[in-house]
């Protein structure tokens, strides 16, 4: 994981009036590597995912997506360079069936507006299998009738499928019981190892702990530090939450500035 | 209205079986826990409703089960299920239109104004029916979009438009009291009848196109490899279709008048016709799917790029143009429009006639064949009882309680559905 990263924001200063969110903020995810992003309550994390998703515009700072500054004025821009975000509220429509769902909006059809009915069910079959999404008995089921892991693992798959470079999870596990949130961590886990990159935001550690490779850690709308999962500890993460102090001098991104060096 | 045929046709307009899981009496039952889980109770619950009120109007009146009265319900039911047509798509929506039944009489009077001879344009109606239904189109129009881009409740806006359409109707035939309609064209709607031949020719007509759109649909699937669930059930329904459409035209070629043989009613096939178009719209289109999704979940389909507005717009004017229709045929079955039309039950039949046959009010869930069995529910009843004598009264008390039951019905299965769903 030495190639330049796939999505990189560089000094991202974001404010609402008088009300400062985000203060020259570093990120930046790898290919193949689930980047976890946390903080408390106010830390700037939505803020920041928006800025990515483009649902916000920053105020100031660089986003650079495969090492080419990019401006991403809306959703569509973010789809269009392979960015998928999942909300908290999936934004799934339970009475349609997990095929209708996964193409919604975006449905296989002829010039008459006809659907593709086999076309869809064929490419949502491949990627409920790729993703190894098997608890599902069938796709044509209404997604109202699955459990909310299910659910999880359908918008998540419905992310994935239209050719997505970076997927982003806000708080996927947070409605969910032990087994799915089991569930849904295996499937963070095999994303990455597809080769996309990951960024899961969480309330729970023990979750992040489980999938992330390293973890970003905002307080107050600034970098406290980035953290290699491998050479770091949950206190430690959790005094970067509630405590830490901003790290950040210059430009440099300053991974691993507590121990991890 | 004999049995075999409302199940028949009740089932002809569904997707084929979809699911794969394995086949056979435990694919089916397993798919019909799948669908109560899901809220889906089906068209079942109607249909042996419908038998039950067939059988007992039967054994109550000894004119109700025969061929003459199995065309009149058909004429009868043709009206109110145009109507029921479109409030299916705008419940889907999770909204309701109230001006429908005004509308329809706006429709109605568009036509009888057009072919008025004399003072009146004289136009044929094959003119008169086709700007008759492009005017309440507009209406529609202007009322969706009221409706989508403003934001006024549809309830309001509709209501408003139900006080408004009467409003013209009663304006505009306040003076001559009624427009008799002449044309020969428009009073076909509710009094054309095919010769035996014609009918026959139909039938097979109909079950052929059917077999064709669910054969293609088979061969689709199986070409994709993918899995179909009793390949068999596809079969079954096609001969069922078969069997009703025939069996139908085999009952209304039987019906005579003084002599004169009957046949197939125009009414009959404008019913199927439209049946088939809006179902293959609902099921088969991105612009159906795209409804579904808006009624399930404005704010998921919205963020998948759905325009919300444009399907709100185009599913009231669906709901006005099938309006408009269902005036026209209403008016050609007594040959005039008067200022108390679109009054009445109009409006409530309609909207029983779809929450009946198994269309949900909260939106999503639904399909244009319940309007069709709910139709023919509310027809055969009001025929039943008017043929056994009973008093006129009996008529709302017996529709209202069954519109309560299908309803709470509905209800019950939702919470269930809630309960499964996490």
């Amino acid at each position: 994981m030495t190639d330049t990263p796939l999505l990189e924001l560089q000094n991202i200063s974001k404010s609402f009036g008088s009300v400062q969110a985000l203060t020259d903020v570093d990120f930046e995810v790898r290919r193949g590597e689930v980047m976890a992003l946390v903080g408390d309550n106010g830390a700037g994390k939505s803020t920041l995912i928006k800025c990515i998703a483009g649902t916000h515009l920053p105020d100031s700072g660089h986003i650079l997506f495969e090492g080419e500054e990019v401006h991403i004025h809306g959703p569509k821009d973010a789809a269009r360079l392979g960015i998928e975000v999942v909300y908290q509220d999936l934004a799934l429509c339970d009475n349609l069936d997990v095929v209708q769902n996964m193409y919604l909006g975006r449905e296989e059809h002829d010039r008459f507006h006809r659907l593709k009915e086999p076309v869809m069910e064929t490419r949502t079959a491949a990627t409920m299998k790729s993703l190894a999404v098997t608890t599902i008995r069938s796709i044509r089921q209404p997604v109202a009738t699955l459990s909310g892991g299910q659910r999880q693992s359908v918008a998540v798959a419905r992310a994935v499928m239209w050719n997505s470079k970076l997927v982003i999870l806000d708080e996927p596990t947070a409605a969910l019981g032990v087994a799915q949130t089991e569930q849904v961590l295996d499937l963070v886990r095999r994303l990455a190892q597809q080769g996309l990159a990951v960024v899961i935001i969480s309330h729970n550690l023990h979750d992040v702990f489980e999938t992330a490779h390293r973890i970003t850690v905002l307080r107050l709308g600034r970098n406290v530090g980035v953290y290699e999962r491998a050479k770091t500890t949950q206190q430690e993460v959790v005094e970067a939450i509630t405590a830490g102090k901003p790290t950040k001098v210059s430009g440099i991104p300053s991974t691993g500035a507590a121990a991890a060096t | 209205m004999s049995a075999t045929d409302v199940q028949v046709v009740g089932q002809d307009a569904g997707p084929p079986p979809e699911e794969a899981v394995p086949g056979g009496v435990g694919g089916l039952l397993r798919r019909g826990v799948d669908n109560l889980k899901s809220g889906n109770l089906g068209v079942l619950p109607i249909v042996l409703a419908l038998v039950f009120i067939v059988v007992f109007f039967s054994y109550r009146a000894t004119n109700f089960f025969t061929a003459e009265n199995f065309g009149n319900i058909i004429i009868q039911m043709a009206g109110t299920t145009m109507l029921a047509y479109g409030v299916v798509f705008v419940l889907l929506l999770g909204e309701i239109d109230l001006s429908v039944s005004y509308v329809a009489g706006i429709g109605a009077l568009t036509v009888a104004e057009l072919q008025r001879p004399g003072s009146g344009p004289a136009l044929s109606g094959l003119i008169a029916i086709p700007v008759a239904i492009a005017i309440c189109a507009l209406i529609g129009f202007a009322q969706g979009t009221i409706v989508a881009k403003i934001g006024v409740p549809s309830f309001v806006v509709t209501l408003a438009g139900f006080l408004i359409w009467q409003g013209v109707i009663v304006y505009r035939l306040a003076v001559p009291g009624s427009i008799i309609i002449q044309d020969r064209w428009i009073n076909y709607t509710g009094s054309y009848y095919f010769s035996r031949i014609a009918g026959w020719g139909i039938a097979a007509g109909i079950t052929a196109v059917y077999a064709l759109i669910s054969l293609s649909s088979l061969v689709g699937k199986l070409r994709a490899g993918l899995a179909v669930q009793d390949p068999w059930l596809v079969g079954v329904k096609i001969v069922a279709v078969a069997l009703a459409s025939f069996g139908t035209v085999a009952i209304c070629n039987h019906a005579s008048v003084q002599g004169t043989p009957l046949g197939l009613p125009l009414a009959a096939v404008i019913i199927v016709f439209f049946l088939l178009v809006l179902t293959y719209l609902a099921k088969r289109t991105t612009f159906g799917r795209h409804v579904y999704a808006v009624g399930g979940n404005a704010e998921a389909a919205r963020r998948a790029g759905i325009s919300v507005a444009r399907i709100r717009i185009v599913v009231f004017m669906i709901s006005s143009a099938m309006a408009a229709i269902g005036g026209i045929i209403l008016a050609a079955n007594v040959n005039s429009v008067d200022t108390n039309f679109g009054g009445g039950t109009l409006l409530l039949d309609a909207i029983s006639a779809a929450v009946i046959g198994g269309t949900s009010l909260f939106g999503g869930r639904g399909e244009v064949r319940n309007a069709f069995i709910g139709g023919a529910v509310i027809a055969t009843v009001a025929n039943g009882l008017n043929t056994a004598n009973y008093n006129p009264g009996t008529i709302y008390m017996v529709t209202g309680t069954i519109l309560l039951l299908a309803v709470t019905l509905d209800t019950i299965v939702r919470r269930l559905q809630v309960r499964a769903g996490r």
